[in-house]
């Protein structure tokens, strides 16, 4: 699939949401842990060799599972294929934590739910629609019927 | 770089709904010919396959970062998807009528995540003023002076069940620039989606001044005490409604 590979990598050295130096392996036969630099940017997981400037790869965090494992393990699959894992190893269950907790929330689809829920409620409370000030009340991506799952 | 292909695919192509989609002519990488594709945007993604029944896209365009604009070319209806940055590729595309066109640049140019996350923040914000607002007690704005009684500060009371959030957005962290609002708020404007700032939502009314009980004033030893103080409160609050209410009116034509 051909993709704006250009951009990505700009992408990629943004600020990050989150990043960390973390052990992780990839759902390939006989793939084991290895350090990496870990990078939240957006909806995407970039993750680097830990001394090299451009990202190995990058995982688009869109219909993803998060699954906090063992301890100080958490992992990423993807709900077409659940048992290709993504495993990563913390260096304390609390870094754990905040990672599983920061990726659940990392996608485009956990954004857009949370913007329609508080646009309904401030729409409970005022009776006022608050996108229609921004002029986007009629945007397909904010409408509460279209994107239930 | 590795993209895990196989689950864009996935997106792309599952029914989760599209943000929108249709024929677009696409144009090539070395200003050749233009190829008519099946686009279908999915958050901040935009997809194309080769056919409408293609089981996989032939490519994605990552949509971060970039302008969307109205561009000159033989083609009629074009825009381009213009990213910042030096030799970055502009996508020029064009569609098949002007509705269409107005349709495409006006969800794409929305499309980022990053643009995203600024209106989700500013609901929370505007939700989270009218809590502190309900729980600061100007619920008794909507009595009439005469039945107001003087009430705590708003963070003795616990307010009324207030609807929970979600799991609430990623708190902001050291290296996390979350705003990255400049650059954002820019991409915002320059797509014609202005409008901050409105005197729209109603403010509650400002909390009236409170009375020290150590002036043993507040303590209704007698009749008389207690009328002087339903007196001064009543009088107090009749002004400050009178303010809020003309505040309220004002910026209406």
């Amino acid at each position: 699939m051909r993709y704006n590979e250009r951009e990505l990598l700009s992408l990629a050295r943004q600020p990050a949401e989150k990043a960390a130096e973390i052990r992780m392996s990839v759902p390939k036969k006989g793939s084991v842990l290895k350090k990496r630099l870990v990078k939240l940017v957006v909806n995407f997981l970039f993750y680097f060799r830990t001394d090299e400037a451009e990202p190995i790869g990058a995982l688009l965090l869109e219909h993803c599972r998060i699954t906090k494992e063992e301890e100080n393990v958490f992992s990423i699959s993807f709900i077409e294929e659940p048992e290709r894992k993504y495993c990563f190893e913390c260096a304390s269950e609390q870094q754990c934590q905040e990672w599983v907790e920061a990726l659940k929330r990392a996608s485009y689809e956990f954004l857009r739910r949370s913007l329609i829920f508080y646009r309904n409620e401030i729409q409970k409370m005022t009776g006022k629609d608050p996108l229609e000030q921004y002029g986007i009340s009629e945007e397909t991506r904010f409408q509460l019927g279209t994107h239930q799952q | 770089m590795k993209l895990n292909e196989r689950s864009l695919a996935f997106y792309a192509t599952c029914d989760s709904p599209a943000d929108n989609s249709g024929f677009l002519y696409k144009r090539g990488e070395r200003y050749t010919a233009y190829h008519r594709r099946w686009f279908v945007l999915k958050g901040n993604m935009l997809f194309y396959f080769e056919e409408r029944e293609s089981r996989e896209p032939v490519g994605v365009i990552v949509l971060e970062g970039c302008n969307v604009e109205l561009c000159e070319s033989a083609e009629d209806f074009a825009f381009a998807i213009r990213f910042g940055g030096t030799k970055s590729r502009t996508y020029v595309l064009a569609a098949e009528s002007q509705a269409a066109m107005e349709s495409w640049v006006k969800s794409l140019s929305r499309a980022s995540f990053d643009y995203m996350r600024l209106v989700v923040r500013e609901l929370e914000r505007q939700l989270e003023e009218m809590r502190r607002g309900l729980a600061r007690g100007c619920g008794g704005s909507r009595e009439s002076p005469s039945s107001w009684k003087p009430k705590p500060s708003g963070l003795a009371r616990s307010p009324e069940q207030l609807p929970a959030l979600p799991a609430v957005l990623p708190k902001e962290n050291g290296c996390a620039v979350w705003d990255n609002v400049v650059g954002a708020e820019q991409r915002a404007d320059s797509s014609g989606c202005g409008g901050h700032g409105e005197e729209g939502s109603p403010q509650p009314p400002p909390l009236p001044p409170r009375r020290r009980v150590s002036d043993g004033e507040a303590v209704a030893q007698s009749p008389s005490t207690f009328c002087r103080l339903h007196e001064l409160y009543s009088r107090d609050v009749a002004q400050l409604r009178q303010h809020w209410l003309q505040k309220q009116r004002g910026p209406q034509p």
